[in-house]
């Protein structure tokens, strides 16, 4: 019986010890791929190409999500502000909500699992087929050559992506709140452009959206070059992309949320 | 100047707690093809790891131009795999760039070529290993022995001072061997470059090589020119040039007796 507890708490040490372990080398790459970045910034054509990969092909989903999720919440709000007879005050709610929360969290949970899972995959691959280990053998640098890019082109295109899924579900809660439901066009506008603060809403949500893209990709890099050298190594790091991103941002979500709501 | 460029001094290495070299003694003289054989396993593609500074050894040490490699900074090591090329096992061609690109790939990371040199320079080596005409496709589109033909061509694409070929011949066709073994030799000899070649194939080997090394179980257990090696009557040698299955070489990765192995499994 005793036996049987010391025996679980080890395992249970194990495990914290071990998850520790991984965020203290998941940090040092990170702090790694900072330090080895000045030939991605140089050499931009490196990076511009993996933004064709992380951000140009996930607009679609990034796109058809945004025109859904933004005529949800035209729905959805009217059917509640109805209650209280401020239903032109639809484009406000559909505004905030967008710019504040969904638009910097709805896409960083959609690039992890389109773009993040393709990086931890391919950097996976990579290994396995032991690229990397050839390419520090020609005196490259895997890290300034194939991390550090894949890391600027997730940081600027996630800000970007998050600004376009916005403005689309603005557009998708237009469809709804306008020509559908009836609100009168020039309410919806006006009262919108009147609450939504540039400086407390938009430019937060851009922070927001920033921090998660260095979050995102940094996971998906990390547990690309982390993944056993094998077929069943590299799909269990997609999986965990997929997991700890997840995790991930709506942790630093809370924390973010929570400073710029108090300040 | 010392004349050896690659040195191996009493070298030992442990994957894990597996001892796989135990003091491992071999020079490579500037100017020499030299032949590393040994059965699968035997740790030979690691040996050429450690030569690059991939891997740290347990004790002893490699020597490369009369420096400790595993003492040197990373900046150094770096410099120091500048002038060395090595054919993967497997090729490690990079998947997302074409065989065009691949052979380009260490002369725009190291050289401020324009392209247009740069285009000669890669069309030059396709055509030393016969893969001119496939240098826009994929390497998702090669059979494997064309696949280690273009890492091949890569490997000495900015004209290595040292040069490793991790099992070149393995799936090629007799032409295309014999080729690759022009190659070596031609490459050796023109460029006065030093190259260690790891192989199986003993006849093929003996016919070019300047000199060779047999490893098993961890350490050196012949060595010498090829004709030396022919007459020995030591029976390592002996095994390998005639392929016996039978011999001092293990053909088995360490186990128990297989007669207890199986008899366990009736047991349990
Ligand atoms: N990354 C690793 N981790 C642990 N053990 C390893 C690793 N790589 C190789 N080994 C072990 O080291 C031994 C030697 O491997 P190595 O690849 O050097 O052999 P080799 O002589 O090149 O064999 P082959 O002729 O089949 O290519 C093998 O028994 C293998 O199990
Ligand atoms: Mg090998």
């Amino acid at each position: 019986m005793v036996d049987r507890i010391v025996k679980g708490l080890r395992l249970i040490g194990h495990r914290v010890i071990d998850r520790i372990w991984r965020l203290g080398s998941a940090a040092r790459f990170f702090l790694y791929a900072l330090v080895l970045s000045g030939e991605s910034l140089r050499r931009f054509h490196l990076t511009i190409r993996e933004i064709y990969f992380t951000g140009v092909l996930s607009l679609i989903i990034i796109l058809v999500s945004a025109l859904f999720v933004g005529m949800v919440l035209g729905l959805q709000g009217y059917n509640t502000l109805q209650k209280y007879g401020s239903s032109e005050a639809i484009g406000v709610l559909v505004a905030l909500s967008l710019v504040r929360e969904l638009g910097p969290v709805v896409t960083a949970l959609l690039f992890a699992g389109r773009a993040g899972t393709a990086i931890t995959a391919e950097i996976g691959l990579m290994k396995a087929t032991e690229q990397l280990s050839a390419m520090e053998m020609m005196a490259v640098n895997p890290i300034a050559r194939v991390v550090a890019p894949r890391f600027w082109a997730g940081v600027i295109s996630m800000p970007l992506l998050a600004s376009l899924f916005s403005m689309m579900g603005v557009f998708g809660g237009y469809l709804v709140a306008v020509p559908l439901l009836g609100i009168d066009d020039g309410a919806f506008w006006s009262q919108m452009q009147a609450s939504v603060d540039f400086r407390e809403d938009v430019v937060n949500g851009v922070i927001k959206s920033c921090v998660f893209g260095v979050a995102c990709t940094i996971i998906a890099l990390f547990e690309g070059y982390d993944a056993p050298p094998t077929a069943e190594g590299v799909s269990r790091a997609t999986t965990r992309t997929v997991v700890n991103s997840s995790l991930a941002v709506l942790g630093l979500d809370f924390v973010l949320t929570s400073f710029m709501i108090s300040v | 100047m010392n004349d050896n460029l690659v040195e191996i001094n009493d070298l030992s290495f442990a994957y894990n707690s597996r001892l796989l070299h135990k003091g491992i003694n071999m020079r490579f003289p500037r100017g020499k093809v030299v032949a590393i054989m040994g059965g699968s396993g035997s740790g030979k593609t690691t040996l050429l790891r450690l030569i690059g500074g991939q891997l740290t050894p347990s004790s002893g040490h490699v020597k490369v131009d009369g420096r400790i490699v595993h003492e040197q900074s990373r900046e150094e090591i770096y410099r120091m795999r500048r002038k060395m090329g090595m054919l993967f096992q497997f090729g490690a061609l990079f998947t997302d760039l074409s065989v065009y690109d691949n052979v380009a790939f260490p002369m725009r990371e190291h050289t401020n070529l324009p392209e247009s040199i740069i285009r000669d320079l890669v069309l030059l080596k396709l055509n030393a290993v016969g893969l001119r005409g496939a240098r826009d496709l994929m390497p998702s589109e090669l059979s494997g022995g064309m696949a280690r033909r273009v890492a091949l061509a890569r490997a000495v694409a900015l004209d290595p001072a040292i040069i490793m070929y991790d099992e070149p011949f393995a799936g090629l066709d007799p032409i295309s061997m014999g080729v690759i073994v022009n190659l070596i030799r031609s490459l050796n000899d023109a460029l006065g470059a030093t190259s260690i070649v790891v192989t199986h194939d003993v006849h093929e080997t003996f016919s070019f090589v300047d000199y060779v090394y047999f490893v098993s179980a961890g350490v050196v257990v012949a060595e010498g020119t090829p004709e030396d090696l022919r007459a020995s009557q030591m029976p390592f040698v002996h095994q390998f040039v005639h392929g016996e299955a039978d011999g001092p070489v293990p053909f088995h990765y360490t186990a128990p007796d297989y007669r207890q192995d199986m008899l366990r499994g009736a047991n349990g």
